[in-house]
C-alpha cells in the first residue's frame, strides 16, 4: 500500500504557489473542497487560474477566493449567482473562459487519460468554436477540444482510505472523479477517512493511483443553493 | 386566453414518449415533470449526475447532496444511479438521451436558439445547454411567444449569441405551437381563444399556415 494520508492541511497544500493552475471540483456548491478552498482563502496566493464548473457565491466556496482577488483567471461553464464574480469579469479584472459544461468534463478526463484533444459537436456554429479546427464525422461538423491538466487538483469525497481510494455520495460526485485524474498533485479532502482495507475495492469510484494526498475534512457546512420542498 | 407557464408545460408533457429519458431546462421544461400522462413511463436526467429523478423532498428531508442542474434539492426515485459528469454528457452526447426541453431567450426560423448570453448585459454562461442541443436527437423549446419588452422571440435569425443551430424541433409558447420544418416555422397549434392573426402580430418570423389552426388541447 501506497500510503497518501497527510496529517494537516498545511502538509496537504504544500507546495501551492502564485500564478499556478488549479481544478476544484464541485457542481454549484454541492461536492466543493471546502476546507481546502478555506485554506487557499487565508494564504498569500494569487495570480490562479481556477478550472471549476462554477466560481462558488459571494461568501463560499470559490468566491472567497475572488474577493480576495486571488483568481486571475476562471475556466467554467456557469457563473451566475455570483456578484462579485459579475463585477470582475465585466470591469475586465478577471479573465473568463467559459465552455460547455460536457466539453469541460471531458476535457478534464481527457487530460488525465492521456489523451491530448478530441472532437466534440458541443459548441459548433458558436462563438465557442472560434479559432477552433472543424471536422465532419458520419456527416455532422465536430470542432477540436483541447484536454486540460493542473498543478493541482482539489476534490471532495465522501469516504476514503489511507491509499487515496474515494468513494462520493449522491451528486456531490460530478467533476470530482474527473477532476482527480487531472491533477499533477491531486488532493482530497474527505468525510470519512479509513485505513486501507476498510473499503470495498469494489465500491471505490476514484483509484488511489490518482490521489497523491488524503487529508480528512472537518466542519462541513454544505450549503443548499436553491432549497426546494413539497408540502406533506 | 394565452397560455401561464404551467399550461405550456401541461401542453409539452403530451409529447414525452412511453420508456423514455429526458432532460428538462432550468424554468418552465421543470413544470413538464409535474404533468408526465397517465401510463407513460419517464427517466428524467440531470446533467450534474442523477438519472431517475424523482419530486422536491419533504421539508427537513433537503441532502445537500442530492440536487440537479439548477442546484435544487430533489429526491431519487427507485432505478435512479448516480455517476459523475463525464458519463452523464456521454448519455448526452452519445444520444442515450430522447429528448431534452430547454427555455430559449430566441429560436429562429432555422431552429438555431440562444439562451446563454446576452452581450454586455448577462453572462452567466451555457452550462450544459451547448452540448445538450449539439447532440439530442429531440429538442422541444418552452419559452413565452415574446420577452418582457414585448418583442417577438419567434425570429428569422437570431440576435443574441447562438448556443447551436439547426437544433429545435418545436416549440411551444404561451400562443401557440410552431415546428420547425425545412422551409421554416410552421404553426400548427394555437393557445385557446387565441387567434392566427394575433399570433401573426406577436410574431417577427414568417409562419407557414396550412388551412385551419387547431386549438391545443390542454
Amino acid at each position: 500500500m501506497i500510503n497518501k494520508f497527510v496529517e494537516n492541511i498545511e502538509l496537504a497544500l504544500d507546495g501551492v504557489k502564485s500564478n499556478m493552475t488549479c481544478m476544484f471540483g464541485g457542481f454549484g456548491l454541492s461536492g466543493i473542497p471546502e476546507n481546502i478552498i478555506k485554506e487557499l482563502s487565508n494564504r498569500e496566493v494569487d495570480g490562479l487560474t481556477c478550472i471549476s464548473n462554477n466560481a462558488g457565491v459571494d461568501e463560499f466556496g470559490l468566491g472567497l477566493l475572488l474577493k480576495r482577488k486571488q483568481i486571475k483567471k476562471m475556466i467554467s461553464s456557469y457563473v451566475g449567482e455570483n456578484a462579485e464574480f459579475e463585477r470582475q469579469m465585466l470591469s475586465g479584472e478577471l479573465e473568463v473562459d467559459l465552455i460547455p459544461q460536457g466539453t469541460l468534463a471531458e476535457r478534464c478526463r481527457a487530460g488525465g487519460a492521456g489523451i491530448p484533444a478530441f472532437y466534440t459537436p458541443a459548441g459548433y456554429g458558436t462563438e465557442v468554436a472560434k479559432d477552433k479546427e472543424v471536422r465532419i464525422f458520419n456527416g455532422k461538423p465536430h470542432i477540436l477540444e483541447n484536454s486540460l491538466v493542473a498543478d493541482f487538483a482539489f476534490v471532495k469525497a465522501w469516504k476514503g482510505d489511507t491509499a487515496g481510494n474515494l468513494i462520493y455520495k449522491g451528486t456531490a460526485r460530478n467533476f470530482n472523479p474527473l477532476m482527480a485524474m487531472a491533477g499533477k498533485i491531486t488532493v482530497a479532502e474527505v468525510e470519512e477517512l479509513y485505513p486501507a482495507g476498510e473499503l470495498d475495492p469494489n465500491h471505490i469510484h476514484t483509484p488511489g493511483i490518482f490521489v497523491q494526498r488524503i487529508m480528512q475534512g472537518e466542519n462541513y457546512e454544505k450549503r443548499i443553493e436553491q432549497r426546494t420542498t413539497r408540502k406533506r | 386566453m394565452a397560455l401561464d407557464k404551467n399550461q405550456i408545460a401541461k401542453r409539452i408533457a403530451k409529447e414525452l414518449e412511453h420508456n423514455t429519458y429526458v432532460n428538462l431546462g432550468i424554468g418552465i421544461p421543470t413544470l413538464v415533470a409535474n404533468y408526465i400522462p397517465e401510463g407513460i413511463d419517464i427517466e428524467f436526467q440531470s446533467e450534474n449526475g442523477v438519472l431517475g429523478m424523482g419530486p422536491f423532498p419533504f421539508d427537513g428531508e433537503e441532502d445537500p447532496d442530492l440536487i440537479n442542474a439548477g442546484k435544487q434539492t430533489i429526491t431519487t426515485l427507485d432505478g435512479a444511479v448516480l455517476f459523475d459528469s463525464a458519463i452523464s454528457f456521454a448519455m448526452i452526447r452519445g444520444q442515450h438521451v430522447q429528448l431534452t426541453v430547454l427555455g430559449a431567450m430566441e429560436v429562429s426560423e432555422k431552429g438555431d436558439i440562444a439562451n446563454w448570453k446576452i452581450p454586455g448585459k448577462m453572462v452567466k454562461g451555457m452550462g450544459g445547454a451547448m452540448d445538450l442541443v449539439a447532440s439530442a436527437q429531440n429538442i422541444i423549446v418552452a419559452m413565452m411567444h415574446t420577452n418582457r419588452m414585448g418583442e417577438s422571440k419567434i425570429l428569422n435569425k437570431c440576435t443574441l449569441p447562438i448556443t447551436g443551430i439547426n437544433c429545435v424541433k418545436k416549440v411551444v409558447t404561451n400562443l401557440a405551437v410552431l415546428e420547425i420544418t425545412e422551409d421554416g416555422f410552421k404553426l400548427s397549434e394555437r393557445a385557446p381563444g387565441v387567434s392566427v392573426s394575433e399570433i401573426i402580430a406577436a410574431t417577427e418570423a414568417n409562419l407557414i399556415i396550412t388551412g385551419e389552426v387547431p386549438e391545443m388541447i390542454i
